[in-house]
């Protein structure tokens, strides 16, 4: 500060100027290095996954590697217990993804839209699903369940699924409602539409979108989830739990291609989205 | 009349659906740790608070243990991220959604499958350590599985995304001209940062605590697939203790005692900082 001060301005500034500039340039390009070498950190499990996927070993010891196959993608639904885990957790998710969609919009609208008693309430119950602990949720739910009487399996953990799901639609449902502009639907009403019409034909086009990519969070949440299922699932099978239940003996290379063309799937999606949004955006 | 009712009936399905099968659970298993008795003969309330003494006593290694590797593991994901996020949000230009995507593509993996897969990756006889073990560079006994910086490092690796994105949209946040104003004014770069940016992006580094310490402090799958006996978290004694041992009122009393202790922290820590922004820096 006192140096700025001594020193003349004008003839100061270009020159402590190139050196700032210097100094950002290679201090981003460290940056720029260690942002890659944390991605391919992150990616590494993924490639060895996929990698052993193609791994032609002779038994379900998948470990090391045995030469280049493309056999277990012929064989991926080999294994009759892994495919229908793999079943009854697509099913599990897309119940999850209708119903908590359908539910988590419902509270998203109202906190979007409305000033309403009790909003804080909502607000403070979807802030307590989204910070406990999956475990604490998981293991209350098993004691709620084992009191009843009720008997555990694909239900209980939908039931769990939607639960855990619906805060998280009804977030990224109320940010979109909060962001919307008004003046569009004041417009439709001036040209004599109702409030049904202007909700169909204004508002939900306008907050589909973040509808959807609630509900996709709300089946990638599902589909995923090992802690809450394993508390809610008694003796059915998912596809994390078969996962984990095998790890002991070994994972067969079937669960790597599983691995694999979901996170195909997935990667897909994403950048299907990405592209479309940017689209939307130019 | 109807526009009055109508938040109240738009919040009614999911609001019951979050009471029945979120907050009546608790109850239920508050009341269960109080109880006694056992899986066959059922279970009398008798207000037995002697077993969150006995439970606690017994496995208070386990506790501090996990609140412990999940602190670290929140430290360690704070300095991991934020160069990231500080990066990605000042340099990254149009490519900033690619960036971001690349950092979330592990996630379309199953999280028991990822960690899984690491375990194949450090294993003693496998293709790093294998290798490494033949050139003699490092020793025969020498293994990274089963060891505390095994499970932290797991927990650092599945809990990225949730601190680096929070802390990102803090930053990307940032108007540029206020950094500007800062240099104009002669603040090198050092005090640049430490004056303007990093106050700036203080909320999201919050918002990625509150993200990653409770799962991160709660978690098990790290631990059993990565640990050992000498790395047990707490999250495992109450598995185990519900799924193999059916001791539902010591495991009750765990799981409320480890919720207590982790809420408590979450709600003063959000009070703190008002959750309405934690909430939207989440959001996002």
């Amino acid at each position: 500060m006192t140096q700025a001060l001594e020193a003349p301005a004008e003839s100061a500034a270009p020159a402590a100027g190139a050196v700032l500039q210097r100094r950002r340039l290679t201090g981003g390009r460290f940056l720029h290095i260690y942002t890659w070498l944390v991605i391919i950190w992150l990616v590494l499990p993924v490639l060895v996954m996929i990698a052993f996927g193609f791994n032609d070993t002779p038994g379900r010891y998948n470990q090391s590697w045995n030469g280049f196959t493309f056999k277990w993608y012929g064989r991926v639904f080999g294994i009759e217990a892994l495919t229908e885990a793999l079943i009854i957790s697509l099913s599990v998710a897309i119940v999850t993804m209708l119903v908590a969609g359908a539910l988590g919009t419902g509270i998203g609208y109202a906190l979007g839209r409305y000033r309403f008693r009790g909003s804080g309430t909502v607000n403070l119950v979807m802030f307590a699903t989204m910070s406990s602990p999956e475990l604490v949720m998981g293991a209350s739910l098993l004691t709620l369940f084992v009191s009843l009487g009720v008997g555990l399996g694909p239900v209980t953990i939908a039931i769990a699924h939607i639960m855990f799901s619906i805060s998280f639609v009804a977030v990224v449902v109320r940010s979109r409602v909060l962001t919307l502009d008004r003046s569009i639907e004041e417009a439709a009403a001036d040209l004599g539409a109702n409030a049904w019409t202007t909700f169909w034909r204004i508002t939900f086009p306008l907050i589909l979108p973040a509808v959807g990519s609630g509900m996709m969070l709300a089946f990638a949440l599902s589909v995923d989830d090992f802690v809450v299922t394993n508390f809610t699932a008694g003796t059915t099978t998912t596809f994390p739990l078969w996962i984990w239940g095998a790890t002991r003996v070994g994972l067969p290379p079937q669960v790597n291609v599983m691995g694999t063309l979901i996170f195909m799937v997935g990667v897909l999606i994403a950048v299907l989205s990405s592209v479309r949004a940017r689209h939307r955006r130019d | 009349m109807r526009r009055r009712l109508a938040p109240y009936l738009l919040v009614l399905p999911g609001g019951v659906w979050l009471l029945l099968f979120f907050a009546v659970p608790m109850v239920t298993m508050l009341s269960l740790s109080l109880q006694q008795g056992d899986i066959v003969n059922g279970y009398v309330f008798t207000g037995h608070w002697q077993t969150y003494v006995d439970a606690i006593s017994a496995y208070r290694t386990q506790l501090v243990r996990s609140l412990m590797y999940g602190g670290i593991a929140t430290i360690v994901l704070i300095v991991v991220s934020f160069p990231v996020a500080y990066w990605i949000a000042f340099y990254g230009g149009r490519r900033k959604p690619t960036y971001l995507l690349l950092l979330l593509l592990p996630f379309f993996v199953s999280f028991v499958l990822r960690t899984i897969s690491w375990r194949y990756i450090l294993t003693d006889d496998g293709f790093v350590l294998g290798p490494l073990k033949d050139s003699g560079l490092v020793g025969a006994s020498f293994h990274i599985l089963g060891t505390p910086f095994a499970v932290i490092a797991g927990l650092v690796y599945n809990f990225l995304p949730f601190m680096v994105l929070p802390v990102y949209v803090a930053l990307e946040r940032i108007d540029p001209r206020v950094v500007e104003a800062a240099r104009d004014l002669y603040a090198s770069p050092a005090t640049t940062f430490r004056k303007v940016i990093f106050p700036l992006a203080l909320p999201g580094v919050f918002a990625g605590v509150l993200m990653t310490f409770v799962p991160a402090s709660s978690d098990y799958v790290n631990s059993a697939v990565l640990g050992s006996s000498s790395t047990t978290m707490i999250g495992q004694v109450i598995q185990a203790q519900y799924l193999t041992n059916s001791d539902y009122p010591t495991a009750s009393a765990l799981s409320f005692t480890l919720m207590a202790v982790l809420l408590i922290g979450v709600f003063a820590y959000a009070r703190a900082l008002g959750t309405e922004d934690v909430m939207k820096v989440a959001a996002r």
